[in-house]
């Protein structure tokens, strides 16, 4: 059987929980092969779509295939070729790192002694070699992340779901699990991943979506969402005199923003800004290229969101 | 959710073993003090209550009232046993340790997780009545072939008091919503179901009440049973623990999905 091009195909999704319609609209089209990330703030409907996708949950609306399955109809036969790595663990305390692996192992149907030869590669893929016997509760964060991985891979699974895979981590362990995706995208395997750190999505995806009240606002790959949507160059300054500065930066800047007592300048020219700052004692700047951050905040604004 | 969907009956699948294996993975290594545990409270409350009442009461319907109240604790173990599982075990899988999350993000449906489930409480039911079982025979109320005989109505209580109690832990919002239940339910089923006493002595209206709920038909068939009888009325009372049993573990579906599928 060659393997669709497409992944996950979702048209019109829709989704409401009471009132509050949470995913409004939303299409998706991931390839096989790239990791694709879903951005935005808490509450954008990141995790909603995940599990429509899944078939976790019903939607009101739209259409979905997943590796060629409709969803939710057959989601059942979609997911023995699925990981998920869900937001908050859930390893079972009960186990040992191991035995959390043969018993996820049985709910793909797996005999146990296919979970068994399977299970050294998975915790050397974890960096938990030699740690089969450890209790769950003797872990660390990353540690815990690591096998939570690992669990998603015991069927070895075409596609990757992620739900924000490193919140909480340090950035060590962080950096780990960006080693451990991108050889996952290395093996051929299809990943998909929420995040609402933007070094991460920028590092690891191809290709990604931003996503704010339950719609895409906008997606492609990190590069050209930068190129697209926000001036190459960054000013950032504050001190004392900024709130006289910001009506100078006015004229020499095509975009300025400010956000508590910072001022931010977007620009193309960044000469003239940092000639003007040069003398002035009162002021402190960070020069910097534009990130995906900046686009991230331009799209979705720079209120809370709790 | 589409209102068929919501209101299909459970979806059979053999998936639900892994669910089952999965408890008893944890069970098997707590086994000896969880036994021993469910068989404390019963055996003492026979103890006291058969030695100490039974010296006062003599006979009752012919036996001893230790072999009277035997029965009654045979049955009510096996309800506890199941509603304990099925609540308060079943609620920390579900909401504490997100263990059913994770096992329908496999190729597995809520469906399966709770007849996994339900089928895990009723085997621990069947543990604890088949426990207390044992402890009636060695003591010599009841002869081996008619305590084995008891075994199958001891799953049925366990199947039927399992669906109920999944069903109760859908609509739970924490552990100490479970004490409504185990307190203004359980308790008084307990009262009026003739573990302690025969119901025919109370009022009229309370026995037809009494015989609406589970328990009093458990105990209406491990009572003769043991006793080495054949059990008055056994289709029925049998008929009764069934349906219990399946529209118990019907409304645990519906109402789980409910919370869970949304």
């Amino acid at each position: 059987m060659s393997a669709p091009a497409s992944s996950l195909v979702a048209r019109g999704l829709r989704k409401s929980f009471g009132p509050l319609e949470v995913v409004a609209g939303v299409n998706l089209e991931v390839e096989s092969g790239e990791c694709f990330g879903l951005l935005g703030p808490n509450g954008a409907g990141k995790t909603t779509t995940l599990k429509l996708c899944l078939g976790l949950i019903e939607p009101d609306a739209g259409e979905m295939v997943l590796l060629g399955e409709p969803v939710p109809q057959r989601a059942r036969e979609a997911r023995r070729r699925v990981g998920v790595v869900p937001q908050f663990d859930n390893l079972d305390p009960d186990f040992t790192v191991a035995e959390n692996l043969l018993v996820y192992g049985r709910y793909f149907g797996m005999r146990a002694h296919a979970i068994a030869a399977r299970v050294p590669e998975l915790l050397e893929f974890a960096g938990l070699a030699g740690r089969g016997d450890a209790k769950i509760n003797t872990l660390s964060g990353g540690m815990k992340r690591r096998l939570t991985l690992a669990r998603a891979l015991v069927n070895d699974p075409q596609i990757v779901f992620m739900d924000e895979p490193t919140t909480g981590l340090d950035p060590q362990a962080r950096h780990l699990i960006w080693e451990r995706l991108r050889r996952l995208t290395q093996q051929g395997k299809t990943l998909v991943l929420t995040t609402h750190f933007m070094e991460e999505a920028e590092r690891l995806c191809n290709r990604l979506a931003i996503m704010d009240h339950g719609r895409i606002i906008t997606e492609g790959s990190p590069r050209a969402l930068i190129a697209a949507h926000i001036e190459p160059q960054v000013v950032e300054v504050h001190g004392n005199g900024f709130e006289a500065w910001m009506e100078e930066a006015r004229s020499l800047c095509p975009r300025v923003e400010r956000a508590g007592d910072t001022v931010f300048c977007y620009t193309g020219e960044v000469e003239p800004i940092l000639r003007n700052l040069s003398g002035k004692s009162d002021l402190t700047y960070l020069h910097r290229r534009a990130s995906l951050e900046d686009v991230f905040l331009k799209l979705t604004g720079r209120d809370l969101r709790d | 959710m589409i209102k068929s969907r919501l209101l299909a009956p459970p979806g059979v699948s053999l998936r639900w073993t892994a669910v089952w294996r999965r408890n008893w993975l944890v069970w098997r290594r707590l086994a000896i003090p969880s036994i021993l545990g469910n068989l404390a409270d019963p055996l003492i409350m026979l103890f006291g209550l058969g030695y100490g009442l039974g010296a006062m009461i003599g006979n009752l319907q012919g036996a001893s009232y230790f072999a009277f109240l035997a029965a009654g604790f045979v049955a009510t173990s096996s309800m506890y046993a199941a509603t304990f599982e099925s609540l308060f075990s079943a609620y920390s899988r579900m909401q504490v340790q997100r263990t059913w999350e994770g096992i329908v993000n496999a190729p597995m449906t809520l469906d399966d997780v709770l007849t996994g489930e339900w089928a895990w409480a009723a085997s621990k039911a069947l543990a604890a009545g088949g426990c207390m079982l044992i402890v009636v025979a060695a003591l010599g109320y009841a002869d081996v072939l008619s305590a084995i005989s008891a075994l199958p109505v001891v799953l049925l209580l366990g199947l039927a008091f399992s669906g109920l109690g999944l069903s109760i832990n859908a609509l739970a919002n924490g552990y100490d919503f479970f004490s409504y239940y185990m307190t203004l339910v359980l308790t008084p089923m307990m009262m009026l179901s003739g573990v302690f006493f025969p119901i025919e002595q109370m009022p009229g209206a309370v026995q037809a009440a009494a015989k609406a709920l589970p328990l009093y038909h458990g105990v209406a068939i491990v009572r003769p049973l043991l006793a080495g009888e054949s059990a008055p009325g056994l289709a029925l009372h049998a008929g009764v623990l069934a349906a219990y049993a399946i529209l118990g573990f019907y409304a645990a579906a519906v109402l789980t999905r409910r919370r869970l599928l949304k």
